[in-house]
């Protein structure tokens, strides 16, 4: 039955986009539109004096301007996003959490908490004007002392960023298993390090932007977002400005691009419908990079401090961790991150006793939310850096160190003696991981390499490898929603709840659908990113689509499939089992002549006197489905870097890079196979480039793209790729979520080859990015310290 | 506001208007002639998704005025596609490999990468690297367009 999936179909999104006729939510153009500038804080903390906007109200071609007083009451101020922080009561229970709310206005109205936090907002006849206006508005700030350092905000005298609060831990837990302070007790040796990953950006080549109308007829706002989840919008402006949801229909169109920032709601989601309500006319706003920079908000900005209980023959016995997310001035996203992190830390190792606090702290940074990875590229590159530091401590091969510790095939589904944030048990369903490693290093001929290393060190050539593994929970419900129906015309159509900013929906949906309803691809219409046609939708993050909307519209078809079967069995008068459908007609098997075309089946199921619909089903042919996983399934990869460090200058350049990867069943290779080398592309930025940068006053000095290096053409290599296909348990196709794996691994995979090729000098790269200036110094510094014992 | 008047041929076709001085092209291109395939992603130089040709050269809309492209020839993105509305050999070698995710670059890639074709058509791997090294694509990572640019190039030279 599965004719299209599991094959590479070429995209149907193509045609749209190569030919510069797609459609962005910038390229939206109404009659009567005017556009919106936001004037934002220049502090990263003060309070909010007075703000002077007569002369930019003055000024030629501008229609309004509003502030926080303006709005205050109006428009309430932005929460943590529940559908994302709700915990299930016995999650609730196993970690004790502490988790306090944080509070944004719209528009900041007593008091600034981030550089680049809106303040007021201009409404002119176009940008250039808007903008002129903007700079005639005078704000008058009184600065506070401002915190961007985490542990400093968690000093007793702090200034607090939320002031409601009694302190700067917006939320803390505990996850334990087995007993890791006794395992440090019984180890024969013990290692303590910090390993951090900082905040990076995800940066989306398209910006945010918004466009809305207000119809009076209908009172109903038509709101356009670049969006992953316009649902999610939808119920957030309707809490916001007191509507029900019935008001509000919000469209993603072509978004370009999102990594999980574009998820959540961002203030300008709730002004910019506001203000087309007041003005009557479209409303139109397009960040611009520089707003993307310091307002899109940011990610990661982990630091772990970790205590390692481990034998003489590379067991390791236990892991004690305690880590700090910095979350900046609001945390939008509760655990999410942040348990993330706590239950993926261990990946394809068996670590019996395992003990993690976290603490979420505020700071005067933007918010930070997930990213591609959300919480697990942080703890992979912890995880992955201790297997060497405790190899390298015991002169062993880190693959000696990785073998010993891995989850064998036979132990699978593996029980890792926690909790999912699902509250599910967190059981690894299906993979062999120890062959994974197996397959890697034979590609890349390990044995070999190592051979060859020697030779080339001797001749002055740093050439290192670095391994990374990890197993990730994707496909996070709660659920997911499809609808399917056959039109009068005998068209199918699929309206899906997830809606995509690059991952090809329209065309691995319509491949599912098109084997359960016997057509081609390109025979099926995919709708997708319009709240208009479903009651639920979830949406794009988290490695989901594919598992629960792939999941929700195979068995939506099915269903259809056998009401199609039904409506013809009794036009032609023959029993269901009797027929078989194919091209968009159905036929009695022994007698093919005798055959209804789906047009005519639909024109069969209209409601009324003449409809064939067999008694107890609803006329009409539409099929709703929401599938709703039992808990998340679980990809998993091994990465292999190999690298050349040039000492003088610090320059690590990438020789080359491998992947296994173990997605279920794949639908199609090709869209596949992007999503993990577009991912492991963004990887390799954090590894070697990505890092947003903020002075002590909180301003930001990454504000653009010649200071927040993006990777180029010139940096990332062609990824050779390798797969494993252990279906899933959890899903009737046996799918598992592959668009944030790519970049889990890279950042640990990079900084262990990077330590390799420098061995026998001793480095230690516990943090990120591995810049040459960086590098240079820590080279430095192990020189020194291997100068000093060398002489005693 | 000052308006001055320009004359431009864009995609072959004579165009006279009269623009804000300080009007930049890549808006101009977008807002007043309602071609919005030429995007834009940093307005300041480093993304290339904004990228078209300017007397048979890619430049960056968003780093030129509108009034400085008087008398030019201007070609966008729309350009490229066949009179019969099939795809031209390059937006073909696109999607036949899979070089585009989100699309929001690719308008600027084809744009920078038809002029190059035309100036070498048997480039080697490293130079046509080096040719969209000045664009950014942060869902692709590169290598599809890589391809892409390589079957475009054979296609071109056969
Ligand atoms: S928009 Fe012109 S180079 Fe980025
Ligand atoms: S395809 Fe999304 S930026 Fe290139």
């Amino acid at each position: 039955m599965t004719k299209y999936v599991g094959q590479s179909v070429k995209r149907r999104e193509d045609y749209r986009l190569v030919t510069g006729t797609g459609q962005f939510v910038g390229d939206i153009r109404m009659a009567n539109m005017v556009e919106a500038v936001f004037v934002r804080s220049t502090h990263a903390h003060a309070t909010i004096k007075g703000i002077d906007i007569s002369e930019a109200q003055a000024l030629e071609g501008v229609h309004v301007i509003l502030t926080g007083m303006d709005i205050d009451g109006i428009i309430k101020p932005l929460v943590q996003f529940e559908s994302h922080c709700a915990l299930p009561p016995n999650l609730e229970e196993a970690i004790n959490p502490t988790i306090h709310y944080c509070y944004e206005d719209v528009l900041a109205k007593n008091k600034v908490m981030y550089v680049g936090q809106p303040i007021a907002v201009v409404v002119a006849d176009n940008r250039y004007v808007a903008e002129d206006a903007a700079d005639l508005i005078k704000v008058e700030y009184e600065t506070l002392t401002v915190v961007v350092d985490p542990f400093k905000s968690l000093e007793k005298d702090a200034p607090l960023i939320q002031e409601h609060l009694q302190n700067n831990v917006q939320s803390d837990f505990h996850v334990t298993t087995g007993n890791a302070v006794q395992s440090l007790k019984d180890a024969d040796q013990i290692l303590k390090a910090r390993i951090q990953t900082p905040r990076v950006s995800s940066n989306p080549l398209e910006t945010r932007g918004v466009v809305s109308t207000y119809e009076n007829r209908t009172d109903q706002f038509h709101i356009y977002s670049s969006t992953q989840l316009p649902f999610e919008i939808r119920t957030y402006i309707a809490r916001s400005l007191d509507l029900v949801e019935q008001q509000i229909r919000v469209t993603a169109p072509d978004v370009g691009g999102g990594f999980g920032p574009k998820g959540g709601v961002h203030p300008e989601e709730i002004l910019i419908p506001y203000l087309s309500k007041l003005l009557k006319r479209p409303v139109k706003w397009i960040e611009d990079r520089l707003e993307h920079m310091t307002s899109a908000r940011h990610s990661r900005d982990q630091i772990h401090d970790v205590e390692v209980a481990f034998n003489q023959d590379g067991t390791i016995l236990g892991i004690k961790d305690h880590f700090i997310i910095d979350s900046g001035a609001v945390n939008y996203f509760g655990l999410t991150c942040a348990y993330n992190s706590a239950y993926h830390l261990r990946g394809a190792y068996k670590i019996p006793n395992y003990d993690v606090t976290c603490q979420i702290v505020l700071t005067n940074k933007t918010p930070n939310v997930p990213f591609r990875g959300a919480g697990r590229p942080e703890v992979v590159f912890v995880m992955d850096r201790i297997i060497d530091m405790v190899a390298r401590r015991l002169k062993k091969d880190p693959v000696e160190v990785m073998r010993k510790n891995m989850i064998q095939a036979e132990d699978m589904p593996y029980d890792q003696g926690i909790l999912v944030k699902d509250g599910a048990k967190l059981i690894y369903d299906s993979g062999d991981y120890p062959a994974a490693l197996d397959q890697g290093l034979k590609m890349i001929d390990y044995e070999g390499f190592r051979e060859q290393q020697k030779e080339l060190k001797k001749q002055g050539k740093l050439v290192g490898v670095g391994i990374s593994t990890y197993v990730e929970g994707t496909g996070a419900g709660p659920f997911e929603s499809a609808y399917v129906t056959i039109d009068g015309s005998g068209q199918v159509v699929a309206y899906l709840g997830s809606s995509p900013q690059g991952q090809g929906h329209e065309t691995v949906f319509s491949q599912i659908c098109a084997d359960e309803l016997m057509l081609s691809p390109n025979d099926i219409t995919i709708r997708v990113g319009d709240t208009t046609n479903l009651a639920f939708g979830a949406g794009t993050y988290a490695s989901r689509s594919a598992v629960n909307a792939g999941s929700a519209i195979q068995i939506a078809s099915a269903k259809l499939r056998g009401k199609v079967l039904a409506v013809a069995a009794a036009m032609l008068e023959v029993e269901s089992s009797d027929l078989q459908m194919e091209n968009g007609k159905v036929f009695v098997k022994t007698n093919p002549e005798k055959c209804v075309t789906y047009k005519e089946i639909a024109k069969a199921a209209r409601p009324g006197n003449r409809c064939r619909v067999p008694g107890g089903m609803e006329p009409g042919l539409q099929v709703t489905h929401y599938f709703v996983p039992p808990t998340v399934t679980f990809s998993s990869s091994v990465h292999i870097a190999m690298v050349e460090v040039d000492k003088e200058t610090g320059l690590v350049e990438l020789k080359g890079y491998s992947v296994v990867h173990d997605a279920g069943k794949v639908i199609n290779p090709m869209i596949v196979d992007g999503q993990v080398q577009g991912g492991i592309a963004q990887g390799i930025g954090a590894a070697l480039f990505e890092e947003v940068v903020y002075d002590e006053k909180g301003q930001l000095l990454t504000g653009s793209y010649m200071d927040y290096l993006l990777p180029t053409s010139m940096e990332i290599p062609t990824v050779e790729k390798s797969h494993q296909e252990f279906l899933s348990t959890r899903n009737p196709l046996g799918i598992k979520g592959v668009g944030e794996g790519g970049a889990i691994s890279p950042p640990a995979a990079i900084a262990n080859a990077v330590v390799d090729a420098l061995d026998p000098l001793e480095i230690t790269i516990n943090q990120l990015p591995i810049s040459p200036s960086k590098l240079r110094n820590w080279i430095k510094e192990a020189e020194r310290k291997k100068f000093k014992i060398e002489i005693g | 506001m000052d308006g001055v008047k320009i004359n431009l041929k864009v995609n072959g076709q004579d165009i006279s208007r009269e623009v804000d001085s300080r009007l930049l092209l890549s808006d101009f291109i977008r807002e007043s002639l309602y071609l919005t395939g030429t995007h834009i992603g940093c307005e300041h130089g480093v993304c290339g998704a904004c990228t078209i040709h300017v007397n048979g050269d890619p430049v960056r809309s968003c780093l030129m005025l509108a009034v400085q492209a008087d008398g030019c020839e201007v070609k966008t993105v729309e350009s490229l596609i066949q009179e019969n509305g099939k795809l031209n050999y390059l937006q073909q070698a696109f999607s036949d490999n899979h070089a585009l995710q989100c699309g929001f670059c690719t308008p600027g890639f084809l744009m920078t990468v038809s002029g190059f074709l035309e100036e070498n058509s048997k480039p080697s791997e490293d130079e046509i690297k080096k040719c969209i090294s000045g664009n950014l694509c942060r869902c692709t990572g590169y290598s599809n367009i890589i391809k892409a640019v390589k079957q475009a190039a054979q296609t071109v030279s056969n």
